[in-house]
């Protein structure tokens, strides 16, 4: 569709683009949308419950099998071969095919597991990169020392491969986050609500509001993991070793992160 | 699947449209991406502005980013345009870094060894520095493929005609087939391009062929 | 200096292929929710009628029918279907890049009129013509109507004595399902409250409105009164004696150059199309799953317009 229109708009550019933005804080400031049914904190909180949950059910099953994975260094090539795969798939496809499928009564635990599935691949690759990227000398001085299988998974792999699975839960967060605000196209609410009521109204004010809210939302998210990121290097690795592991977080991030935006 | 057949010529006008529009932002989304990723390579100071306000956008949701952007550029959000750039946008996002990366992965004494033999450093960079970066360079744009052609169907939403209409029309008629062709022709197109850009990589980077090193070169990059 | 050529080459390289993408992106500049200024871009449709449609499958069958039916007649068509929202086809109308449209009385009256009070068939025509910007015009309106309707199952009519809005008054525990705009819509809520005294509880259903229905998700339904489904489930649709809704007569939106042949082609099939047919192409394009050129394909063969 391609819109021949004409440029007359130029010269009210700027004042126009003040005014939307001021029209959008308007609506977000205005008291009667902060409280009864389908207000901004509710949105807010839909929004988050299905990040949570479906970030939840998602670590449930992919740190383990992470770990399992960097542990014995078994299964890689089918890890990588999924989390590649899984890239591929349109998240907003998926959420009306199996609501489809699952029918209307299950659309959220359906949704949920759309959810899911978009979470596994950079939980995972996280978990198992984080594992690999550990120096084999450091494992093998453990089993050397003579700690079971147990303990070196414990108190070497885990805490060394802390940073890069977190780096994949906020990746991971970031791709549902942005995914849940299309679970509005099956009635299901969160922030996405208002920019669908407010296209089909078309008040713009609405829709810049809450776009401008979703944006704020994601971005507090991922502030919150990057800080995480940052604590969860242990210390005795933190005095030597930052550069060498802040350019590994980097380099993977680069492509573990892969469709982290929906 | 009688509807598929019903509906190959449906099908295949949308899968060209939105091979189309997702060829822009990955052309688009590279060539701007180079010179960015350069800057944030080459100077300690422009390398922390740069990657932390390209990762700042890359976590914006692209619906409200389809909502955002055309008051910005004074555009109408229904334009082709609107969605267009906010997919550059994330490539440029994603592929700066990565070419970035890419490019702090080449082998210092590979530099010196160049600058040594005289070459300038506009002739080092795209004789020497870039063409080795490739195989990291071209992990990147692979990423960034992927990525645009499934953001591409929620363009749909605001009125862009691409596969996501199979995704909408379906569901509104109850056509399970419908949507779930729309998600195969996705994945389809998306590994298209992919192996497209394989056997680009190939062809412009014989030396990966010959050892197959692009795991290992990556491999290099992260730790 | 061969490697400057090169470089040199490279930046060429380079330049094209952002230009091409601006140019395959194709340019577009004003206000987001501004409509474009009609440029004179009308010099195309004597020779090739555009006909554009909605992103709603019953929209797009009637747009193919009035397609296909200027096609018989002679004319060259090009198709601009499913273009959504209204935001983004009534500029695309006011362009001048499409010709020709199917719309529905009430609902474009709405667009352009938001606060009007006109809710019978006639007079909502009425309005639309005077409410319609220059450069537009309306066809005549077809007998068949596509327009919201409140609905619900034969039991929970039978079990709360229902036929008509009003009798919701007495009922406990009404949910209202329907898009997420009915909630702001005047015939929404609000209007149910002030009009019928009728209090609800509101849940977006979107395109999963009768599902939702029939599942006891909700006990009220927003349904387009042209979908299938209301026979199909046997739903029962409320009167609507205060006329709460607009009536939403099927019409055709065309540009005033639109020719005058063409208009008379498109009237014939306006005459021709019925409720209860509108009703039967829906039924083909959701049960039947046909295509809309099929369907288009057969109905104006059926009312002999193809021969």
């Amino acid at each position: 569709m391609d819109t021949r229109d004409g440029d007359g708009a130029d010269g009210a550019a700027g004042s126009g683009l003040v005014n939307l933005f001021f029209d959008a804080f308007a609506w977000i400031l205005d008291p009667a949308n902060w409280e009864g049914r389908g207000s901004i904190p509710q949105r807010i909180g839909e929004q988050l419950y299905f990040t949570f949950a479906a970030m939840a059910v998602a670590s449930a099953i992919a740190v383990p099998l992470g770990w399992l994975i960097g542990h014995t260094g078994r299964g890689r090539d089918i890890a990588v071969a999924i989390t590649g795969a899984a890239r591929a798939l349109p998240s907003f496809g998926l959420l009306f095919l199996f609501v489809m499928i699952a029918g209307v009564l299950l659309r959220e635990p359906s949704t949920i597991f759309v959810l899911v599935l978009l979470a596994i691949p950079p939980i995972l690759a996280g978990a198992y990169s984080g594992l690999e990227v550990i120096d084999r000398r450091v494992v093998d001085a453990a089993r050397a020392m003579g700690m079971t299988e147990w303990q070196i998974l414990w108190k070497v792999e885990v805490p060394l491969g802390l940073p890069l699975l977190i780096g994949g839960l906020r990746s991971a967060t970031l791709q549902v986050v942005a995914t849940v605000v299309l679970v509005a196209f099956l009635g299901l609410g969160a922030l996405g609500f208002e920019i669908v009521q407010g296209i089909a109204l078309r008040s713009y004010d609405q829709m810049l509001g809450s776009a401008i809210l979703i944006i704020v939302l994601a971005l507090l998210l991922d502030a919150i993991f990057a800080i995480l990121e940052r604590f969860a290097v242990p210390r005795g690795v933190r005095a030597g070793r930052i550069p060498d592991v802040r350019t590994a977080s980097s380099g993977r991030r680069a492509t573990a992160e892969a469709s982290a935006t929906t | 699947m009688t509807w598929v057949w019903e509906n190959l010529d449906l099908i295949g006008r949308l899968s060209l449209e939105h091979l189309r529009l997702s060829a822009i932002p990955i052309l688009l989304g590279f060539v701007l991406a180079v010179p960015l990723g350069w800057v944030a390579y080459r100077y300690r100071l422009t390398r922390g502005l740069v990657l932390t306000v390209v990762g700042l956008l890359y976590t914006i949701p692209s619906l409200a980013l389809f909502v955002a952007l055309p008051p910005l550029l004074g555009i109408p959000y229904t334009s082709e345009l609107n969605v267009v750039i906010a997919l550059t946008i994330y490539a440029v996002a994603i592929m700066a870094r990565s070419i970035a990366d890419a490019l702090a992965s080449v082998d210092l004494d590979i530099k010196q060894a160049a600058t040594a033999v005289g070459y300038s450093p506009w002739r080092r960079f795209w004789a020497v520095e870039f063409p080795l970066a490739g195989p990291v360079v071209l992990a990147g744009v692979r990423v960034v493929a992927v990525s645009t052609v499934s953001l591409l169907t929620i363009g749909v939403v605001i009125g862009i005609d691409t596969l996501g209409y199979l995704f909408t029309n379906g569901y509104q008629r109850g056509i399970l087939a419908e949507v779930l062709s729309g998600v195969v022709v996705t994945v389809l197109i998306a590994l298209l391009i992919d192996r497209i850009l394989v056997a680009l990589g190939r062809a412009l980077m014989p030396w990966t062929r010959a050892t197959a090193t692009a795991p290992t070169v990556q491999q290099g990059a992260a730790s | 200096m061969m490697f400057t050529a090169r470089n040199k080459g490279r930046f060429a390289l380079g330049a094209t292929v952002v230009g091409v993408s601006l140019a395959l992106a194709g340019c577009a500049t004003g206000d987001p929710l501004e409509e474009p200024d009609t440029g004179s871009d009308g010099d195309m449709s004597s020779e090739t009628i555009t006909v554009g449609s909605q992103a709603y499958y019953s929209n797009e069958i009637i747009a193919e029918i009035y397609a296909q039916a200027l096609e018989e007649a002679g004319f060259d068509v090009d198709r601009n279907f499913q273009i959504g929202q209204r935001d983004a086809y009534i500029p695309a109308i006011e362009g001048g890049e499409v010709d020709l449209f199917p719309e529905y009385t009430g609902n474009l009256l709405q667009f352009y009129s938001p606060d009007t009070t006109a809710t019978q068939s006639d007079d909502v025509y009425a309005e639309l013509q005077d409410a319609l910007p220059e450069g537009l015009q309306v066809l005549d309106q077809s007998s068949a109507s596509d327009q919201d309707s409140y609905n619900v199952t034969a039991e929970f009519a039978e079990a709360n004595g229902l036929s008509s809005i009003g009798d919701l008054a007495g009922v406990d525990g009404l949910v209202l399902g329907g898009f997420p705009e009915l909630e702001e819509r005047p015939y929404g809520p609000t209007g149910l409250q002030d009009v019928y005294g009728v209090t609800v509880e509101f849940e977006a259903t979107g395109d999963t409105t009768v599902p939702a229905l029939l599942d006891g998700l909700v006990n009220v339904a927003n349904v387009f009164s042209a979908d299938p489904r209301i026979g199909q489930n046997d739903l029962v649709t409320l009167d609507d004696p205060e006329g709460l809704f607009l009536a939403s007569n099927v019409v055709p939106l065309a540009s005033a150059d639109l020719p005058a042949e063409a208009a008379e082609v498109i009237n014939e099939v306006s005459a021709a199309l019925t409720a209860e047919g509108l009703v039967a192409l829906n039924v083909q394009s959701t049960v039947d799953e046909d295509s809309s050129a099929v369907i288009a394909t057969q109905w104006l063969t059926e009312n002999g317009f193809l021969g």
